[in-house]
């Protein structure tokens, strides 16, 4: 892992406060910001971290993008670190959702919010596609990788299983290479 | 409803919830039904609202309950006590993590589970494909091919697409201009 800098806990809040305020749809859609500020910007995690942080977010109680500011927060500066994040991530919903609730109920009702989410969507979808390029490059390094990964998308999608078997089997093809490598090597 | 109780319902909440925000909503209309907080309709406009408004939905919910039922502490409350099980348990699990993560094992481990993540990022990217740029749920409605494939859709998808992979600039801007651009052509 590169050296890093420790962040400063009111650079972590106020990042994760600009997360908080532009994800739709939560874990996964602020994945590519993450990417981007902290990995590709500011070199405090690396791409492959995040990934971890992620799998485990994903397999552990909670919604996901508070494990995941939590982790990258503990990450980079420690318990204080982890609290700051996970402030910053939750305190755009708190001010805009308090707002709504109090003046604006029939929000999601307008035509006009209706048809910005609809291009924001669009949007989430082409960043994701480029992440998901972004992390294979980083991930699949050799055939069984691979193979794991169209395994892990197609379990999903046609066979409608949930994320944790994949990961918990995962980490196991994971070992049985580590040990046939070992056993190969003699 | 008492502040205390408010808080434990959603520590509940959050320590129950697993694989992120969209499975922490049959757990709260339960909490919410038992608790007699508010009518099914309500209950639907706030899930409408917080689908469509920044941030992890899980949080958004969380705000809005506690805003309905206690005022403007209650949505603070509620969230705090959503995040704390993620917080803790994800303190518990970086602490064990960084302590192994450079062991041999743990790194072939991993060497499994970064791929299969990589599926599973996969396909969050297909589904809000499948939602926002080819929508499947209007064309299974009608049938109708034009629908799946709409010229608007399309062209603001690719249009997002070629300015990220040739400007690379800030997903941030993206989604803003994803936003304009649903408002003038959605």
């Amino acid at each position: 892992m590169n050296k890093q800098k420790k962040p400063r806990l009111s650079e972590l809040f106020f990042l994760f406060f600009k997360m908080g305020g532009i994800t739709f749809g939560g874990g996964y859609a602020m994945l590519p910001i993450l990417q981007r500020e902290l990995a590709e910007t500011r070199k405090w995690v690396s791409e492959e971290e995040l990934l971890d942080f992620y799998a485990i977010g994903q397999s552990t109680p909670g919604i996901i993008a508070v494990n995941t500011a939590t982790f990258v927060g503990y990450r980079t500066a420690g318990i204080p670190g982890a609290l700051a994040a996970t402030a910053g991530m939750v305190t755009p919903s708190l001010i805009i959702i308090t707002f709504i609730a109090a003046f604006l109920k029939t929000f999601s009702e307008n035509i006009y919010v209706q048809k910005a989410l609809r291009g924001v969507n669009i949007s989430v979808a082409v960043l994701l596609l480029t992440s998901v390029y972004k992390f294979g490059v980083k991930s699949i390094l050799d055939k069984t990788g691979m193979i794991i990964c169209l395994l892990s998308f197609s379990l999903i999608i046609f066979a409608g299983w949930s994320p944790i078997p994949i990961v918990l089997l995962s980490i196991t093809a994971g070992i049985v290479m580590h040990f046939i490598r070992k056993g190969m090597k003699g | 409803m008492s502040l205390a109780a408010l808080f434990f319902e959603f520590f509940k909440i959050g320590l129950f919830t697993i694989g992120g925000g969209l499975a922490t909503l049959p757990l709260l209309q339960d909490a919410a039904m038992t608790h007699g907080w508010f009518t099914l309709e309500q209950f639907f406009q706030m899930v409408a609202v917080s689908q469509s408004t920044p941030g992890p939905i899980g949080i958004n919910m969380a705000t809005y309950v506690g805003f309905e039922t206690v005022g403007l502490i209650g949505g603070i409350v509620a969230t705090a006590g959503l995040v704390c099980p993620s917080v803790i348990i994800i303190l518990l699990v970086a602490k064990f993590f960084f302590h192994f993560n450079e062991k041999p094992l743990v790194r072939s481990a991993f060497l499994g589970l970064r791929p299969a993540v990589t599926g599973l990022i996969a396909t969050a990217a297909f589904n809000v494909l499948l939602v926002a740029v080819f929508p499947w749920y209007l064309y299974k409605e009608s049938g109708l091919l034009s629908e799946l494939f709409d010229p608007a859709r399309l062209g603001i998808f690719v249009v997002i697409l070629t300015s990220y992979l040739y400007f690379k600039k800030h997903p941030a801007l993206y989604i803003v201009a994803g936003a304009i651009l649903g408002v003038i052509f959605l």
